[in-house]
């Protein structure tokens, strides 16, 4: 009987199972196997140790790809989850036409990102583009947002509290969740609106906030496609560097993009790949190490 | 008053909020049918006053707009039915039968999830590469149908599933149904709503993709949407209204899609279980 279950069990998962070895475990070996060679399609592997992960370490432009990632997993993260959280608060409030309020919020996150990043470089666009042209009408001079270097990366931040509507429907659905009683029993004991967000609403979603916070860091720190198509724009024509101005869109997948299919050098793309995998276990593991202390789970 | 002040504030907040989130939509609509002297205009132009529907007529002249997006449905709805067909199987797996690596399976399944792509990505693209099957659709269709980078989606169906009572599974294994038979007359139609809004998000999600076919498509007659997009944007970069009307004609279907299936994007996510 037992035998029986464990061939059923292994006859419907064999195709996740022959993915998982054809384009997960085979791959993960390969890609270590890279990270300490010389290599790339033109050219067989030749063993260079650790010269890949010193690389890492001595060049410039991967520091300053860290920090510029960095940047958006600090503040990019807080203020989508925020956003999503607000908008989720605010559609959970007793209001007529939520339905169509609710519409309006979440169709951004919906559209494909190359469409959204185009629309966001041409509302953004400094001299003709929406926010601009509405703070001229106001006689306020607007920032040259994609195209100043201290600007570009507040523009994503921007770009991504736009498209927050995901978060907010999976906040919308925790907050329609949360028991009225405990509303009720609250407001007998005379607690105002904030007292009763801070001391109900969240605990009692503390671990979609846990989750959100993990995919949303995931998400971050493997930031392409928008910067991609940014930097394709900020750049003149000829120039393969895929930086922005003055680097300032330069994230780690953008330069591991770069080092693997612009310069073939596939041993240094594939050391950054493993560095990022350390740098996201590591973090993830400390945001669940942490949450214990502020996430509280159900029946209690 | 108190009352009346408070439902004031409600109000103007989600107003304030829904401008916020429509207006960048309504800029590239309006912008969608400027003409060009309209676009760096000052006092900066909100509603052209004649409408150039003449602009998605040019993208329909520049781009072969029917062919990429037949390419990108294609794509799309032969991963959706890849990832339909294996991802159930596999939370099945995960959930309902008794076996020895049923822990390991499902540990591994939230490995992937964690794993950034960049560390699979190079491995297989050299791989599909020496197979000499880069320009093709095969790298972005069949790992689907193997439920490779589905993950979240195995998750997704498994946690449905786990609502499912067992004694209901263990009653048909009882009266000799076989396994196969249970999954496929029991377990799928009950999990038709989570069935559903996988598929609505799988095919947003591979009618979106950028990364896959700007690895792997390099003819443009091949090219999806995305990349006929982006391709367009780096010839007609100062073209706004035409590469306005280019991303609303991108946008419309997934918005379409969002109409006809709106349940299944906003009621479905609560059925999965990530809610808590």
């Amino acid at each position: 009987m037992h035998r029986k279950a464990n061939m059923t069990g292994l006859l419907f998962s064999s195709p996740f199972l022959i993915g998982f070895l054809l384009f997960t475990l085979f791959p993960i070996g390969a890609s270590l196997v890279y990270s300490f060679c010389d290599f790339n399609l033109f050219k067989s592997l030749s063993w260079v140790g650790l010269d890949n992960y010193k690389w890492i370490l001595q060049e410039k432009e991967v520091g300053k790809s860290i920090f510029n990632t960095l940047y958006m997993v600090v503040f990019a993260t807080p203020v989508t989850i925020v956003a999503g959280l607000l908008s989720a608060q605010l559609l959970n409030l007793k209001v007529k036409g939520q339905s169509v309020f609710r519409t309006l919020f979440y169709v951004p996150s919906i559209v494909p990102v190359i469409a959204s990043s185009l629309v966001w470089m041409w509302v953004l666009n400094p001299k003709s583009g929406l926010i601009n042209s509405v703070l001229q009408l106001l006689h306020i001079r607007g920032p040259n947002w994609l195209l100043d270097p201290v600007w570009t990366k507040p523009s994503l931040i921007l770009m991504g509290a736009w498209g927050s509507g995901g978060i907010m429907i999976i906040f919308l659905a925790a907050l329609q969740d949360v028991p009225k009683s405990l509303y009720e029993s609250a407001e007998i004991d005379g607690a105002g609106s904030l007292r009763k967000f801070v001391s109900i609403t969240l605990p009692s979603i503390s671990p979609i906030i846990l989750f959100q916070l993990v995919m949303s860091l995931i998400v971050y720190f493997q930031y392409f496609a928008q910067a991609f198509m940014l930097a394709s724009l900020t750049n003149s024509g000829a120039d393969q560097s895929m930086a922005g101005p003055e680097k300032s869109l330069l994230f780690y997948s953008i330069l591991l993009y770069r080092e693997a299919f612009v310069d073939f050098r596939m041993g240094h793309a594939s050391a950054m790949a493993w560095v990022l995998f350390l740098i996201t276990a590591l973090v993830t593991w400390f945001v669940f190490k942490t949450s214990k202390k502020w996430v509280t789970y159900g029946g209690e | 008053m108190v009352e009346a002040a408070q439902k004031i504030v409600r109000y103007s907040l989600l107003v304030l909020f829904s401008v916020v989130f429509a207006a960048p939509l309504l800029w590239l609509l309006s912008t969608s049918v400027k003409k060009q002297g309209e676009l760096f205009a000052s006092p900066p132009v909100f509603f052209p006053k004649v409408p150039r529907w003449q602009n998605y007529a040019d993208v329909f002249d520049t781009i072969n707009f029917f062919r990429l997006t037949g390419n990108t449905v294609l794509i799309s709805v032969l991963t959706v039915i890849g990832i339909l067909i294996s991802a159930p199987l596999v939370a099945y797996a995960c959930s309902h039968i008794e076996w020895k690596g049923k822990k390991i399976l499902f540990a591994a399944v939230i490995a992937t999830l964690l794993l950034p792509y960049q560390v699979t990505m190079l491995p297989l693209y050299v791989i599909w590469t020496r197979l000499g099957l880069v320009g093709t659709y095969v790298p972005l269709v069949l790992p689907a149908f193997l439920s490779a980078g589905a993950g979240y989606y195995v998750f997704m169906i498994r946690q449905f599933f786990m609502t499912i009572p067992n004694s209901l599974v263990q009653a048909a294994r009882i009266d000799g149904a076989s396994e196969f038979r249970i999954y496929a007359q029991i377990m799928l139609p009950l999990c038709k709503p989570i069935i559903a809004t996988v598929g609505v998000l799988v095919f947003l999600a591979a009618w979106s993709d950028f990364l896959g076919p700007l690895l792997y498509l390099n003819d443009k007659d091949s090219y999806t949407l995305s990349l006929g997009l982006y391709a367009f944007m780096q010839t007609h970069y100062v073209e706004w209204e035409k590469l306005m009307a280019a991303s609303a004609m991108f946008t419309l279907p997934i918005i379409v899609l969002f109409f006809f299936a709106q349940k299944q994007f906003i009621e479905g996510i609560t059925l999965t279980g990530i809610k808590g």
